[in-house]
Protein backbone atom coordinates (compact mmCIF):
# COMPACT_ATOMS: atom_id res chain seq x y z
CA UNK A 1 0.00 0.00 0.00
CA UNK A 2 1.80 3.09 -1.22
CA UNK A 3 0.15 6.40 -0.69
CA UNK A 4 1.25 9.57 -2.43
CA UNK A 5 3.37 11.04 0.40
CA UNK A 6 5.45 7.85 0.40
CA UNK A 7 6.07 8.20 -3.33
CA UNK A 8 6.97 11.85 -2.87
CA UNK A 9 9.54 10.98 -0.21
CA UNK A 10 11.00 8.27 -2.41
CA UNK A 11 11.20 10.72 -5.31
CA UNK A 12 12.99 13.33 -3.20
CA UNK A 13 15.42 10.71 -1.92
CA UNK A 14 16.14 9.46 -5.46
CA UNK A 15 16.72 12.97 -6.69
CA UNK A 16 19.07 13.79 -3.81
CA UNK A 17 20.96 10.57 -4.42
CA UNK A 18 21.33 11.26 -8.15
CA UNK A 19 22.71 14.73 -7.43
CA UNK A 20 25.18 13.47 -4.83
CA UNK A 21 26.34 10.63 -7.06
CA UNK A 22 26.68 12.93 -10.08
CA UNK A 23 28.94 15.48 -8.42
CA UNK A 24 32.18 13.39 -8.52
CA UNK A 25 31.56 12.63 -12.18
CA UNK A 26 31.79 16.35 -12.91
CA UNK A 27 34.41 17.37 -10.42
CA UNK A 28 36.59 15.36 -8.05
CA UNK A 29 37.23 16.96 -4.67
CA UNK A 30 38.63 14.70 -1.94
CA UNK A 31 37.65 17.17 0.78
CA UNK A 32 34.04 17.26 -0.40
CA UNK A 33 33.89 13.49 -0.73
CA UNK A 34 35.26 13.06 2.79
CA UNK A 35 32.67 15.49 4.00
CA UNK A 36 29.81 13.53 2.46
CA UNK A 37 31.13 10.24 3.81
CA UNK A 38 31.33 11.63 7.33
CA UNK A 39 27.97 13.31 6.88
CA UNK A 40 26.38 9.98 5.91
CA UNK A 41 27.46 8.45 9.19
CA UNK A 42 26.53 11.50 11.25
CA UNK A 43 23.17 11.97 9.52
CA UNK A 44 22.06 8.42 10.35
CA UNK A 45 23.37 8.85 13.90
CA UNK A 46 21.56 12.15 14.53
CA UNK A 47 18.33 11.25 12.70
CA UNK A 48 18.02 7.98 14.60
CA UNK A 49 18.50 9.92 17.84
CA UNK A 50 15.76 12.29 16.77
CA UNK A 51 13.33 9.38 16.49
CA UNK A 52 13.74 9.31 20.27
CA UNK A 53 14.01 13.04 21.00
CA UNK A 54 11.67 14.58 18.44
CA UNK A 55 9.09 11.83 18.06
CA UNK A 56 9.00 10.18 21.45
CA UNK A 57 10.33 12.94 23.72
CA UNK A 58 12.99 10.56 25.08
CA UNK A 59 16.25 12.50 25.46
CA UNK A 60 19.00 9.87 25.44
CA UNK A 61 22.48 11.03 26.43
CA UNK A 62 24.01 7.69 25.56
CA UNK A 63 23.19 7.25 21.90
CA UNK A 64 26.93 7.14 21.06
CA UNK A 65 26.99 3.68 22.61
CA UNK A 66 25.17 2.25 19.61
CA UNK A 67 27.20 4.26 17.13
CA UNK A 68 30.40 2.94 18.64
CA UNK A 69 29.04 -0.56 18.99
CA UNK A 70 28.00 -0.57 15.34
CA UNK A 71 31.54 0.41 14.34
CA UNK A 72 33.24 -2.21 16.51
CA UNK A 73 30.75 -4.96 15.70
CA UNK A 74 31.21 -4.35 11.98
CA UNK A 75 34.98 -4.01 12.03
CA UNK A 76 35.43 -7.08 14.22
CA UNK A 77 33.03 -9.14 12.11
CA UNK A 78 35.05 -8.22 9.05
CA UNK A 79 38.36 -9.02 10.76
CA UNK A 80 37.40 -12.22 12.51
CA UNK A 81 35.13 -13.84 9.93
CA UNK A 82 35.01 -14.35 6.20
CA UNK A 83 31.54 -12.86 5.88
CA UNK A 84 30.91 -10.54 2.98
CA UNK A 85 30.51 -6.81 3.59
CA UNK A 86 26.70 -6.57 3.31
CA UNK A 87 26.30 -9.53 5.65
CA UNK A 88 28.71 -7.95 8.12
CA UNK A 89 26.63 -4.77 8.03
CA UNK A 90 23.47 -6.72 8.78
CA UNK A 91 25.27 -8.56 11.59
CA UNK A 92 26.44 -5.24 13.08
CA UNK A 93 22.92 -3.86 12.82
CA UNK A 94 21.47 -6.91 14.56
CA UNK A 95 24.05 -6.73 17.35
CA UNK A 96 23.31 -3.04 18.00
CA UNK A 97 19.57 -3.69 17.85
CA UNK A 98 19.93 -6.45 20.45
CA UNK A 99 22.10 -4.24 22.66
CA UNK A 100 19.56 -1.43 22.36
CA UNK A 101 16.79 -3.86 23.28
CA UNK A 102 18.72 -4.85 26.39
CA UNK A 103 19.64 -1.32 27.43
CA UNK A 104 16.14 -0.10 26.60
CA UNK A 105 14.56 -2.81 28.73
CA UNK A 106 16.32 -1.22 31.70
CA UNK A 107 15.81 2.42 30.74
CA UNK A 108 12.48 3.04 29.04
CA UNK A 109 10.31 2.72 32.13
CA UNK A 110 12.29 5.44 33.91
CA UNK A 111 11.23 9.06 34.15
CA UNK A 112 12.79 11.60 31.79
CA UNK A 113 15.71 12.64 34.01
CA UNK A 114 16.67 9.13 35.04
CA UNK A 115 16.33 7.93 31.48
CA UNK A 116 18.92 10.51 30.41
CA UNK A 117 21.26 9.61 33.26
CA UNK A 118 21.05 5.86 32.90
CA UNK A 119 21.57 5.93 29.13
CA UNK A 120 24.67 8.02 29.79
CA UNK A 121 25.86 5.66 32.52
CA UNK A 122 25.45 2.57 30.32
CA UNK A 123 27.40 4.28 27.57
CA UNK A 124 30.28 5.07 29.93
CA UNK A 125 30.26 1.47 31.06
CA UNK A 126 30.53 0.35 27.44
CA UNK A 127 33.34 2.83 26.85
CA UNK A 128 35.27 1.41 29.82
CA UNK A 129 34.82 -2.09 28.44
CA UNK A 130 36.31 -1.04 25.09
CA UNK A 131 39.27 0.54 26.85
CA UNK A 132 39.85 -2.43 29.14
CA UNK A 133 39.30 -5.34 26.78
CA UNK A 134 42.56 -4.77 24.94
CA UNK A 135 42.92 -8.21 23.43
CA UNK A 136 39.70 -7.79 21.47
CA UNK A 137 39.31 -4.05 20.93
CA UNK A 138 42.88 -2.80 21.01
CA UNK A 139 42.02 -0.64 24.02
CA UNK A 140 42.59 3.10 23.75
CA UNK A 141 44.66 2.63 20.58
CA UNK A 142 41.53 1.57 18.78
CA UNK A 143 40.99 -1.45 16.60
CA UNK A 144 43.94 -1.73 14.25
CA UNK A 145 44.77 -3.83 11.27
CA UNK A 146 42.19 -2.15 9.07
CA UNK A 147 39.05 -3.60 7.60
CA UNK A 148 39.70 -6.40 5.11
CA UNK A 149 38.97 -5.31 1.58
CA UNK A 150 36.29 -7.46 0.07
CA UNK A 151 34.75 -6.09 -3.00
CA UNK A 152 30.99 -6.26 -3.41
CA UNK A 153 29.18 -6.03 -6.73
CA UNK A 154 32.34 -4.62 -8.28
CA UNK A 155 32.71 -2.04 -5.54
CA UNK A 156 36.12 -1.71 -3.94
CA UNK A 157 35.64 0.32 -0.78
CA UNK A 158 39.32 1.14 -0.50
CA UNK A 159 38.70 3.52 -3.38
CA UNK A 160 37.43 6.81 -2.06
CA UNK A 161 34.98 7.25 -4.90
CA UNK A 162 33.41 3.86 -4.28
CA UNK A 163 33.24 4.46 -0.55
CA UNK A 164 31.59 7.81 -1.25
CA UNK A 165 28.97 6.20 -3.46
CA UNK A 166 28.39 3.37 -1.04
CA UNK A 167 27.94 5.66 2.00
CA UNK A 168 25.60 7.97 0.10
CA UNK A 169 23.38 5.06 -0.94
CA UNK A 170 23.29 3.52 2.54
CA UNK A 171 22.58 6.87 4.20
CA UNK A 172 19.77 7.78 1.80
CA UNK A 173 18.19 4.34 2.14
CA UNK A 174 18.51 4.49 5.93
CA UNK A 175 16.98 7.96 6.09
CA UNK A 176 14.14 6.83 3.85
CA UNK A 177 13.34 3.94 6.18
CA UNK A 178 13.52 6.23 9.22
CA UNK A 179 11.26 8.68 7.45
CA UNK A 180 8.76 5.93 6.80
CA UNK A 181 8.85 4.85 10.46
CA UNK A 182 8.40 8.42 11.62
CA UNK A 183 5.40 8.87 9.30
CA UNK A 184 3.81 5.51 10.16
CA UNK A 185 1.05 4.98 12.72
CA UNK A 186 3.83 3.87 15.08
CA UNK A 187 5.59 7.22 14.59
CA UNK A 188 2.31 8.95 15.41
CA UNK A 189 2.02 6.78 18.51
CA UNK A 190 5.40 8.06 19.69
CA UNK A 191 4.18 11.63 19.24
CA UNK A 192 1.06 10.82 21.26
CA UNK A 193 3.23 9.52 24.09
CA UNK A 194 5.42 12.62 23.89
CA UNK A 195 2.38 14.90 23.99
CA UNK A 196 0.33 13.18 26.67
CA UNK A 197 1.35 9.77 27.92
CA UNK A 198 -1.57 9.47 30.32
CA UNK A 199 -4.13 9.85 27.55
CA UNK A 200 -2.10 7.62 25.25
CA UNK A 201 -2.25 4.93 27.92
CA UNK A 202 -6.03 5.27 28.13
CA UNK A 203 -6.23 4.77 24.38
CA UNK A 204 -4.71 1.32 24.75
CA UNK A 205 -1.12 2.13 23.88
CA UNK A 206 1.34 0.09 25.92
CA UNK A 207 3.79 2.85 26.74
CA UNK A 208 6.87 0.81 27.57
CA UNK A 209 6.46 -1.39 24.55
CA UNK A 210 6.25 1.55 22.16
CA UNK A 211 9.23 3.24 23.83
CA UNK A 212 11.29 0.09 23.77
CA UNK A 213 10.55 -0.45 20.09
CA UNK A 214 11.61 3.13 19.34
CA UNK A 215 14.79 2.74 21.37
CA UNK A 216 15.68 -0.50 19.57
CA UNK A 217 15.04 0.92 16.10
CA UNK A 218 17.02 4.06 16.91
CA UNK A 219 19.90 1.97 18.25
CA UNK A 220 19.99 -0.19 15.12
CA UNK A 221 20.18 2.82 12.79
CA UNK A 222 22.83 4.51 14.93
CA UNK A 223 24.70 1.22 14.48
CA UNK A 224 24.52 1.59 10.70
CA UNK A 225 25.91 5.10 11.11
CA UNK A 226 28.74 3.54 13.11
CA UNK A 227 29.39 1.06 10.29
CA UNK A 228 29.90 3.94 7.86
CA UNK A 229 32.20 5.64 10.38
CA UNK A 230 34.22 2.42 10.69
CA UNK A 231 34.52 2.22 6.90
CA UNK A 232 35.73 5.83 6.80
CA UNK A 233 38.46 5.42 9.41
CA UNK A 234 39.09 1.80 8.38
CA UNK A 235 38.86 0.61 11.96
CA UNK A 236 37.13 1.64 15.16
CA UNK A 237 38.13 3.94 17.98
CA UNK A 238 36.82 4.26 21.54
CA UNK A 239 36.04 7.94 20.86
CA UNK A 240 33.19 6.80 18.61
CA UNK A 241 31.48 5.42 21.72
CA UNK A 242 32.51 8.18 24.09
CA UNK A 243 30.02 10.58 25.59
CA UNK A 244 31.18 13.71 23.71
CA UNK A 245 30.12 11.85 20.60
CA UNK A 246 26.60 11.46 22.00
CA UNK A 247 26.76 15.18 22.63
CA UNK A 248 27.60 15.76 18.97
CA UNK A 249 24.43 13.95 17.95
CA UNK A 250 22.36 15.96 20.41
CA UNK A 251 23.93 19.18 19.08
CA UNK A 252 23.14 18.14 15.52
CA UNK A 253 19.52 17.50 16.48
CA UNK A 254 19.28 20.81 18.32
CA UNK A 255 20.94 22.86 15.60
CA UNK A 256 18.82 21.43 12.80
CA UNK A 257 15.49 21.19 14.59
CA UNK A 258 13.68 18.41 16.44
CA UNK A 259 10.33 18.79 14.73
CA UNK A 260 11.52 18.49 11.14
CA UNK A 261 12.54 15.14 9.77
CA UNK A 262 15.55 16.57 7.92
CA UNK A 263 16.50 18.86 10.81
CA UNK A 264 19.14 16.53 12.25
CA UNK A 265 20.69 16.04 8.78
CA UNK A 266 21.02 19.79 8.39
CA UNK A 267 22.34 20.00 11.94
CA UNK A 268 24.96 17.35 11.16
CA UNK A 269 26.00 19.36 8.08
CA UNK A 270 26.35 22.55 10.12
CA UNK A 271 28.28 20.77 12.83
CA UNK A 272 30.72 19.06 10.45
CA UNK A 273 31.23 22.21 8.42
CA UNK A 274 31.89 24.19 11.59
CA UNK A 275 34.42 21.62 12.74
CA UNK A 276 36.22 21.68 9.40
CA UNK A 277 36.28 25.44 9.00
CA UNK A 278 37.01 26.40 12.58
CA UNK A 279 39.85 23.93 13.09
CA UNK A 280 41.56 25.55 10.12
CA UNK A 281 41.82 28.84 12.01
CA UNK A 282 42.03 28.02 15.68
CA UNK A 283 42.52 25.11 18.01
CA UNK A 284 39.73 26.40 20.22
CA UNK A 285 36.98 24.99 18.05
CA UNK A 286 35.04 23.87 21.11
CA UNK A 287 34.74 27.49 22.15
CA UNK A 288 33.38 28.54 18.77
CA UNK A 289 30.99 25.61 18.70
CA UNK A 290 29.75 26.54 22.14
CA UNK A 291 29.09 30.12 21.05
CA UNK A 292 27.20 28.95 17.97
CA UNK A 293 25.02 26.65 20.04
CA UNK A 294 24.37 29.43 22.55
CA UNK A 295 23.40 31.64 19.64
CA UNK A 296 20.88 29.08 18.44
CA UNK A 297 19.52 28.35 21.89
CA UNK A 298 19.12 31.99 22.94
CA UNK A 299 18.55 33.60 19.55
CA UNK A 300 16.38 31.25 17.51
CA UNK A 301 15.25 29.20 20.50
CA UNK A 302 14.99 26.23 18.16
CA UNK A 303 16.83 24.51 15.34
CA UNK A 304 17.10 26.02 11.87
CA UNK A 305 14.33 24.04 10.15
CA UNK A 306 11.96 24.43 13.10
CA UNK A 307 12.69 28.14 13.04
CA UNK A 308 11.92 28.37 9.33
CA UNK A 309 8.70 26.45 9.87
CA UNK A 310 7.59 28.96 12.48
CA UNK A 311 8.76 31.93 10.41
CA UNK A 312 6.98 30.72 7.26
CA UNK A 313 4.02 28.68 8.42
CA UNK A 314 1.60 27.02 6.05
CA UNK A 315 3.64 23.94 5.34
CA UNK A 316 3.24 21.33 7.98
CA UNK A 317 5.94 18.80 8.84
CA UNK B 1 -24.66 -1.33 28.72
CA UNK B 2 -25.45 -1.69 32.34
CA UNK B 3 -22.75 -0.66 34.77
CA UNK B 4 -22.91 -2.03 38.28
CA UNK B 5 -20.52 -1.32 41.12
CA UNK B 6 -20.49 -3.48 44.22
CA UNK B 7 -18.68 -2.76 47.49
CA UNK B 8 -15.93 -0.77 45.79
CA UNK B 9 -13.19 0.35 48.18
CA UNK B 10 -9.95 2.26 47.70
CA UNK B 11 -7.63 3.70 50.34
CA UNK B 12 -4.74 6.09 49.93
CA UNK B 13 -2.38 5.75 52.88
CA UNK B 14 -5.09 5.02 55.41
CA UNK B 15 -7.65 7.44 54.01
CA UNK B 16 -10.64 5.68 52.52
CA UNK B 17 -11.17 7.69 49.35
CA UNK B 18 -13.88 5.28 48.22
CA UNK B 19 -15.53 3.36 51.02
CA UNK B 20 -17.75 0.39 50.21
CA UNK B 21 -19.60 2.07 47.35
CA UNK B 22 -22.34 0.13 45.58
CA UNK B 23 -24.16 1.81 42.70
CA UNK B 24 -25.99 0.72 39.59
CA UNK B 25 -26.29 2.63 36.32
CA UNK B 26 -28.94 1.09 34.05
CA UNK B 27 -28.25 0.75 30.33
CA UNK B 28 -28.93 4.00 28.49
CA UNK B 29 -29.31 6.08 31.65
CA UNK B 30 -28.07 9.63 32.10
CA UNK B 31 -26.82 10.08 35.64
CA UNK B 32 -25.04 12.75 37.59
CA UNK B 33 -22.56 12.19 40.40
CA UNK B 34 -22.37 15.11 42.78
CA UNK B 35 -20.79 15.82 46.12
CA UNK B 36 -18.52 18.26 47.92
CA UNK B 37 -14.85 18.64 47.00
CA UNK B 38 -12.82 15.65 48.12
CA UNK B 39 -15.88 13.40 48.18
CA UNK B 40 -14.10 10.88 45.95
CA UNK B 41 -15.92 11.58 42.68
CA UNK B 42 -12.83 11.65 40.47
CA UNK B 43 -11.34 8.68 42.32
CA UNK B 44 -14.58 6.84 41.61
CA UNK B 45 -14.16 7.51 37.88
CA UNK B 46 -10.50 6.53 38.02
CA UNK B 47 -11.42 3.20 39.55
CA UNK B 48 -14.08 2.47 36.95
CA UNK B 49 -11.84 3.42 34.02
CA UNK B 50 -8.89 1.51 35.47
CA UNK B 51 -6.47 4.39 36.07
CA UNK B 52 -5.38 2.54 39.21
CA UNK B 53 -6.51 -0.71 40.84
CA UNK B 54 -9.24 -0.91 43.45
CA UNK B 55 -8.53 -2.49 46.84
CA UNK B 56 -11.66 -4.59 46.70
CA UNK B 57 -15.08 -4.73 45.13
CA UNK B 58 -16.69 -5.70 41.85
CA UNK B 59 -17.28 -3.81 38.64
CA UNK B 60 -19.90 -5.46 36.48
CA UNK B 61 -20.38 -4.51 32.87
CA UNK B 62 -23.55 -6.21 31.64
CA UNK B 63 -23.08 -8.70 34.46
CA UNK B 64 -19.42 -9.54 33.81
CA UNK B 65 -16.83 -8.55 36.39
CA UNK B 66 -14.08 -6.45 34.80
CA UNK B 67 -12.39 -5.13 37.94
CA UNK B 68 -9.21 -7.13 37.26
CA UNK B 69 -8.86 -5.95 33.66
CA UNK B 70 -6.38 -3.27 32.59
CA UNK B 71 -7.55 0.15 31.47
CA UNK B 72 -6.86 -0.91 27.87
CA UNK B 73 -9.08 -3.97 28.11
CA UNK B 74 -11.80 -1.95 29.82
CA UNK B 75 -11.58 0.57 26.99
CA UNK B 76 -12.01 -2.20 24.43
CA UNK B 77 -15.06 -3.46 26.34
CA UNK B 78 -16.72 -0.11 26.00
CA UNK B 79 -15.79 2.08 28.95
CA UNK B 80 -14.77 5.56 27.81
CA UNK B 81 -13.88 8.64 29.77
CA UNK B 82 -13.05 12.31 29.43
CA UNK B 83 -11.03 14.24 31.95
CA UNK B 84 -11.59 17.14 34.33
CA UNK B 85 -8.69 19.00 32.72
CA UNK B 86 -9.11 18.50 28.97
CA UNK B 87 -6.68 15.76 27.97
CA UNK B 88 -5.67 15.75 24.33
CA UNK B 89 -2.52 15.81 22.20
CA UNK B 90 -1.57 19.49 22.11
CA UNK B 91 0.84 19.54 19.16
CA UNK B 92 -1.61 17.75 16.86
CA UNK B 93 -4.54 19.22 15.02
CA UNK B 94 -8.09 18.27 15.95
CA UNK B 95 -8.23 15.88 13.01
CA UNK B 96 -4.89 14.27 13.90
CA UNK B 97 -6.01 13.87 17.51
CA UNK B 98 -9.06 11.94 16.43
CA UNK B 99 -7.29 9.90 13.76
CA UNK B 100 -4.67 8.96 16.35
CA UNK B 101 -7.38 7.88 18.78
CA UNK B 102 -9.15 5.77 16.15
CA UNK B 103 -5.83 4.21 15.11
CA UNK B 104 -5.15 3.21 18.71
CA UNK B 105 -8.65 1.84 19.06
CA UNK B 106 -8.17 -0.35 15.99
CA UNK B 107 -5.04 -1.72 17.71
CA UNK B 108 -2.96 -0.26 14.91
CA UNK B 109 -0.70 1.85 17.08
CA UNK B 110 2.33 -0.32 16.45
CA UNK B 111 1.73 -0.47 12.69
CA UNK B 112 4.93 0.16 10.73
CA UNK B 113 3.78 -0.89 7.29
CA UNK B 114 1.46 2.00 6.44
CA UNK B 115 1.63 5.72 6.44
CA UNK B 116 -0.44 7.46 9.08
CA UNK B 117 -3.42 7.34 9.03
CA UNK B 118 -3.96 3.66 8.21
CA UNK B 119 -6.95 2.76 6.00
CA UNK B 120 -10.40 3.27 7.43
CA UNK B 121 -9.30 5.73 10.09
CA UNK B 122 -9.97 8.99 8.29
CA UNK B 123 -13.67 8.31 7.83
CA UNK B 124 -14.28 7.34 11.43
CA UNK B 125 -12.43 10.41 12.71
CA UNK B 126 -14.52 12.50 10.33
CA UNK B 127 -17.76 11.04 11.71
CA UNK B 128 -16.78 11.82 15.29
CA UNK B 129 -15.80 15.36 14.33
CA UNK B 130 -19.20 15.93 12.79
CA UNK B 131 -20.97 14.33 15.72
CA UNK B 132 -19.47 16.71 18.29
CA UNK B 133 -19.29 19.71 15.96
CA UNK B 134 -15.56 20.24 15.63
CA UNK B 135 -15.43 20.11 11.83
CA UNK B 136 -14.74 23.83 11.48
CA UNK B 137 -11.60 23.69 13.60
CA UNK B 138 -10.31 20.42 12.17
CA UNK B 139 -6.95 21.88 11.16
CA UNK B 140 -6.38 23.86 14.34
CA UNK B 141 -3.74 22.66 16.76
CA UNK B 142 -5.28 21.39 19.97
CA UNK B 143 -3.01 23.63 22.07
CA UNK B 144 -4.55 26.79 20.63
CA UNK B 145 -8.20 25.71 20.66
CA UNK B 146 -10.57 27.60 22.94
CA UNK B 147 -11.09 26.06 26.35
CA UNK B 148 -14.56 24.85 25.41
CA UNK B 149 -13.34 23.24 22.21
CA UNK B 150 -10.56 21.49 24.11
CA UNK B 151 -13.14 19.98 26.43
CA UNK B 152 -15.16 18.95 23.38
CA UNK B 153 -12.09 17.42 21.77
CA UNK B 154 -11.43 15.46 24.95
CA UNK B 155 -14.95 14.04 24.75
CA UNK B 156 -14.54 13.43 21.03
CA UNK B 157 -11.39 11.39 21.67
CA UNK B 158 -13.37 9.29 24.12
CA UNK B 159 -16.17 8.87 21.55
CA UNK B 160 -13.68 7.81 18.88
CA UNK B 161 -13.19 4.64 20.93
CA UNK B 162 -16.89 3.79 20.45
CA UNK B 163 -17.73 3.53 24.15
CA UNK B 164 -21.00 2.15 25.48
CA UNK B 165 -20.47 3.67 28.90
CA UNK B 166 -19.11 7.21 28.96
CA UNK B 167 -17.76 8.91 32.07
CA UNK B 168 -17.46 12.70 31.87
CA UNK B 169 -15.55 14.39 34.69
CA UNK B 170 -16.98 17.91 34.91
CA UNK B 171 -17.65 18.51 31.22
CA UNK B 172 -18.45 22.17 31.92
CA UNK B 173 -15.51 22.93 34.25
CA UNK B 174 -14.10 26.41 33.73
CA UNK B 175 -16.85 27.59 31.34
CA UNK B 176 -19.04 30.64 31.46
CA UNK B 177 -22.82 30.20 32.00
CA UNK B 178 -23.83 30.32 28.30
CA UNK B 179 -21.03 28.02 27.24
CA UNK B 180 -22.03 25.57 29.97
CA UNK B 181 -25.52 25.17 28.64
CA UNK B 182 -24.32 24.78 25.07
CA UNK B 183 -21.91 22.10 26.22
CA UNK B 184 -24.44 20.21 28.24
CA UNK B 185 -26.95 20.34 25.37
CA UNK B 186 -24.35 18.74 23.15
CA UNK B 187 -23.65 16.10 25.75
CA UNK B 188 -27.34 15.32 26.02
CA UNK B 189 -27.62 15.02 22.25
CA UNK B 190 -24.63 12.66 22.13
CA UNK B 191 -26.22 10.56 24.83
CA UNK B 192 -29.40 10.25 22.77
CA UNK B 193 -27.74 9.61 19.42
CA UNK B 194 -25.24 7.05 20.67
CA UNK B 195 -27.56 5.46 23.25
CA UNK B 196 -24.82 5.72 25.80
CA UNK B 197 -24.88 4.91 29.45
CA UNK B 198 -23.63 8.31 30.50
CA UNK B 199 -22.36 9.32 33.93
CA UNK B 200 -21.12 12.82 34.59
CA UNK B 201 -19.65 14.71 37.51
CA UNK B 202 -20.99 18.25 37.78
CA UNK B 203 -20.95 21.09 40.28
CA UNK B 204 -23.59 23.29 38.67
CA UNK B 205 -26.82 22.19 40.38
CA UNK B 206 -29.05 23.90 37.81
CA UNK B 207 -27.54 21.70 35.14
CA UNK B 208 -27.68 18.58 37.27
CA UNK B 209 -31.33 18.98 38.22
CA UNK B 210 -32.24 19.93 34.66
CA UNK B 211 -30.77 17.05 32.69
CA UNK B 212 -29.90 14.07 34.92
CA UNK B 213 -32.54 11.39 35.23
CA UNK B 214 -30.93 10.07 38.39
CA UNK B 215 -28.43 11.60 40.79
CA UNK B 216 -25.86 9.92 43.08
CA UNK B 217 -24.42 11.92 45.93
CA UNK B 218 -20.98 10.99 47.25
CA UNK B 219 -19.62 12.32 50.52
CA UNK B 220 -16.38 11.26 52.22
CA UNK B 221 -16.12 8.31 49.88
CA UNK B 222 -19.56 6.94 50.72
CA UNK B 223 -22.90 7.03 48.94
CA UNK B 224 -24.92 9.64 50.79
CA UNK B 225 -28.03 9.41 48.66
CA UNK B 226 -29.39 8.40 45.28
CA UNK B 227 -32.60 9.17 43.52
CA UNK B 228 -34.43 11.40 41.05
CA UNK B 229 -33.72 15.14 41.03
CA UNK B 230 -36.82 15.79 43.11
CA UNK B 231 -35.89 13.23 45.72
CA UNK B 232 -32.35 14.59 46.00
CA UNK B 233 -33.51 18.20 46.19
CA UNK B 234 -35.61 17.36 49.24
CA UNK B 235 -33.22 14.94 50.91
CA UNK B 236 -32.32 16.31 54.34
CA UNK B 237 -28.89 14.64 54.49
CA UNK B 238 -27.92 16.01 51.08
CA UNK B 239 -29.09 19.51 51.98
CA UNK B 240 -26.99 19.44 55.13
CA UNK B 241 -23.88 17.94 53.58
CA UNK B 242 -23.85 19.62 50.22
CA UNK B 243 -26.73 21.65 48.87
CA UNK B 244 -27.13 23.68 52.03
CA UNK B 245 -23.52 24.81 52.02
CA UNK B 246 -23.83 25.74 48.36
CA UNK B 247 -26.78 27.95 49.19
CA UNK B 248 -24.91 29.47 52.12
CA UNK B 249 -21.97 30.25 49.93
CA UNK B 250 -24.24 31.89 47.38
Amino acid sequence: MKSRPALRDAAIATLALIVVLAIPLLHRSPAFEDFIIRLSAMALFATSLNLLIGNAGMVSFGHGLFYGLGAYAFALTMQLTELSLPVAIVVAMLITALAALGVGAICVRLGTDYFAFITLAVQMLFYSIIISWQSLTGGDQGLRGGIPRREIFGFELASQLHLYQFCAVIAVLGLLVLRHISASPFGQTLRMIRDNENRAGFLGIVLWRARLAAFTIAGAFAGVGGVLAALFVSGAYPELADWPNSGQAIFAVMLGGVNSFLGPVLGAMILLALNDVVTRFTEYHGLVLGLVILGFALGLRRGVLDFLKVAWPGRSR
Amino acid sequence: MKLEIRNLTKSFGGVRAIDDVSLSFPSGSLSAVIGPNGAGKSTFFNLISGAFPADSGELLLDGRDIIRLSRTERMHRGIGRAFQVASCFPTMTVQENLMAAVTAHLRQWGNLSHRFPPPGVRGRAEAVMELVGLTEVRNVQAAILSHGDQKLLDIAIALALEPRVLLLDEPTAGMGPDERWRMIERVRRLWQQRQLTLVFIEHDMDIVFQIASTIRVLCYGRVLAEGTPDEIRNNQAVIEAYLGTEADAA
